[in-house]
């Protein structure tokens, strides 16, 4: 579209972008590479990729560089990004077992086939901070690399691990997996219409926000709700991505996402067949994001608790409140709006206190 | 052009294809749009995109312009009533950057797509335009019910009923009904229809109108429409009449004008003036330009 030249809104807004990139640029410091963000901070880089549901490392580190560090801002560049791609196929479900894992706990078993493997974990690390952090050269970082890879052969850990709920599984602890063939709802080509399948569900919380997952599953967690989940599972790695050839259909090796699974057991539930087995919650996400999957996996089995029970006791039991209001995208956007003009529905507003003024005032009773 | 100006902007811009959607996006906006035109008045759920611009922003109304503008369409936004608004600005020159080809402009009779946040314009629209507006939340029913299947289930019943006792509780709380923008408007006898927040004063414009109207609700990704020539009329009771935006001042008892073109029956803004004076003046830009224009060719 031809550009119009308008004075005002125009300007400012112009103004308003190149303060940004200001506020980038003062100081001393050197601007940030890609590469660094990626590598020094792979946690949040984690949190856009997923938030954003794009598995695309390279953009994800553009967008935080571009949104200043916001994680909501450069999650929407992604998502933003997603508009303007077709949908060229569908893969077939992936087993997580073939995961190339890099960290895996339970904590439901003192030990368990293949060994607790901690991984890099902040969990057990003391929140005191290291000051000559505040300085470090490269050849610091050099070193580091030396010292872990130096003494260490590459054959040391296996590369995939059995389930852990398999186990469960074959004791008839846990109700034996579906073969579903329903196809799955793609929230991206169709909006959720209630009730939904648990395929929306699983993949609306997909790229939920961390924050807002957490408060609703943490709400069910303190007492609003009663999941009382066990990590069954938590694995952290690489998975191969196979989408199937566009001429042989066969499916073959695209390249590899790396994603964080939650499985949580929960209390048991009379099955099909009359027995009781453990309940079974699931949380799964791009990147390394072990608070999103666990918090995911409380919320899949608090909304499949009331769909049995076909009764919602508790705001995290209601699908249309967790699933409404967990997509960081939607509610940031919303939220952010308000700073808008409005001053035409205010006026509208003060047109209606006006009136609804001038009435009391007839009826000789004027608030003062 | 200093080179933050292009951010998100022209640089970029040339790497997506025309109106930013995929073309099957597309696709699915206007069989959207078509079944709104359809069944006046139904919310019809479409696959919201996501845009480059907030939610709450107009995402809504973008997709739908984006999906009905061509290279020969002349489109204007507005924001508030006027094309100066930042946000207004913005959705403008997003659409420069990515519909190479269409046409811009700030007159309402040139635009043959005119994108609207809370006004419809005061000139009347013809047959061969199109109003979209940006809508934040398509369901009136929101307001009496929170969840979103139960509403589903009462619009199709055509039950309202509670929404009238919300209009009834009103009356008896303050002998007036204080909704002010967003009134729920019946469309062709059955659908009731949240018209946007646009205010009580612009309601009226929908009832009959020779143009078409189109809603898009992003981030509650619906789409509904009132068509040409359709009934549009705001709820009320027989023994209350629909009132719109008075603007009269409270100690002459006559309507405010507009300090600029002194139309006295525009909507119009109220504001103070740096001596802290109040003013008033038309909402709708363009309206105030074109009626200056008149009169200084009348002089």
């Amino acid at each position: 579209m031809a550009y119009v030249a308008i004075r005002g809104g125009a300007d400012a807004i112009k103004g308003a972008a190149r303060l940004m990139d200001v506020l980038r640029a003062m100081g001393d410091a050197a601007p940030l590479e890609l590469d660094q963000i990626e590598r020094q901070m792979p946690l949040l880089h984690s949190r856009v990729l997923s938030e954003g549901s794009l598995y695309h490392p390279r953009l994800a580190s553009l967008a935080l560089k571009q949104s200043l560090g916001d994680s909501l801002e450069a999650a929407f560049f992604l998502r933003a990004y997603r508009s303007t791609k077709p949908r060229l196929g569908e893969t077939a479900p992936h087993d997580t077992r073939n995961m190339r894992v890099i960290r895996r706990v339970s904590a439901a078993f003192k030990d368990i086939p293949g060994g607790q493997m901690l991984g890099a974990t902040p969990d057990y690390l003391h929140r005191l901070f290291r000051f000559e952090l505040m300085d470090e050269g490269a050849e610091r970082f050099d070193e580091i690399a030396r010292d872990w890879l130096g003494n260490r052969a590459a054959s040391d850990t296996p590369l995939t691990f059995p389930k852990v709920l398999d186990t469960l599984r074959d004791e008839g602890l846990l109700a034996p997996l579906d073969d579903s063939d329903e196809e799955p709802f793609d929230i991206t080509r169709a909006p959720l219409i209630f009730p939904v399948p648990r395929s929306a569900q699983l993949a609306t919380m997909a790229r939920g926000e961390t924050g807002g997952l957490l408060a609703l599953a943490y709400s069910n967690m303190r007492g609003y709700g009663d999941v009382h989940p066990t990590v069954g599972e938590l694995r952290v790695g690489y998975v191969p991505v196979m989408v199937p050839h566009p001429v042989t259909g066969k499916p073959m090796e695209a390249g590899e996402v790396l994603m964080t699974e939650c499985e949580i057991v929960a209390m048991f539930e009379k099955s099909d067949d009359g027995a009781p087995v453990f309940t079974l919650g699931y949380g799964a996400c791009f990147g390394h994001n072990e608070v999103k999957a666990i918090a995911m996996s409380v919320l899949d089995r608090a909304i499949s608790v009331a769909k049995e029970k076909g009764r919602i006791a508790n705001p995290s039991e209601d699908p249309e409140f967790v699933l409404l209001h967990v997509d960081g995208i939607e509610s940031m956007g919303f939220c952010t709006h308000y700073k808008m003009p409005h001053y035409v529905t205010f006026q509208s507003d003060m047109d209606r206190l006006r009136a609804a003024q001038g009435k009391a005032e007839e009826a000789g009773n004027a608030p003062r | 052009m200093h080179p933050a100006d292009t951010m998100g902007q022209t640089r970029e811009g040339a790497q997506y294809g025309f109106a930013f959607l995929d073309e099957d996006a597309k696709r699915e906006l206007r069989r959207s749009i078509f079944k709104a035109v359809c069944i006046p008045g139904n919310q019809v759920p479409y696959a919201s995109r996501e845009m480059p611009i907030a939610r709450g922003f107009g995402t809504g109304g973008m997709q739908v312009t984006l999906a009905l503008l061509g290279p020969d369409d002349t489109c204007k936004v507005i924001d508030q009533g006027a094309d100066d608004s930042v946000n207004a600005a913005n959705i403008r020159n997003f659409f420069a950057l990515t519909c190479p080809g269409v046409t811009g402009t700030l007159r309402t009779e040139e635009a043959s797509v005119i994108q609207t946040r809370h006004r419809i314009p005061e000139l009347p629209l013809r047959a061969d335009q199109i109003l979209v507006f940006q809508v934040p939340y398509p369901d009136p029913l929101v307001v009496v019910e929170p969840n979103a299947a139960k509403r589903r289930r009462m619009h199709g019943r055509a039950d309202y009923a509670r929404l009238w006792v919300k209009l009834y509780e009103d009356m008896v709380a303050f002998d007036e009904i204080t909704i002010s923008h967003r009134y729920p408007t019946r469309i062709n006898g059955h659908y009731i229809i949240d018209p946007s927040p646009i205010p009580r004063f612009d309601v009226p414009k929908l009832h009959q109108a020779d143009c078409l109207y189109l809603f898009g609700a992003g981030r509650e990704k619906r789409i509904y429409a009132v068509p040409p020539h359709t009934d549009a009329v705001p709820i009320t009771f027989t023994d209350v009449p629909f009132a719109v935006e008075s603007f009269r001042d409270k100690t002459t008892g006559k309507r405010h004008t507009c300090r600029r073109c002194g139309a006295d029956d525009s909507f119009l803004d109220e504001f103070l003036d740096d001596d802290g004076a109040r003013i008033f003046q038309c909402s709708d830009a363009a309206w105030c330009d074109m009626r200056l224009e008149r009169l200084e060719a009348a002089e």
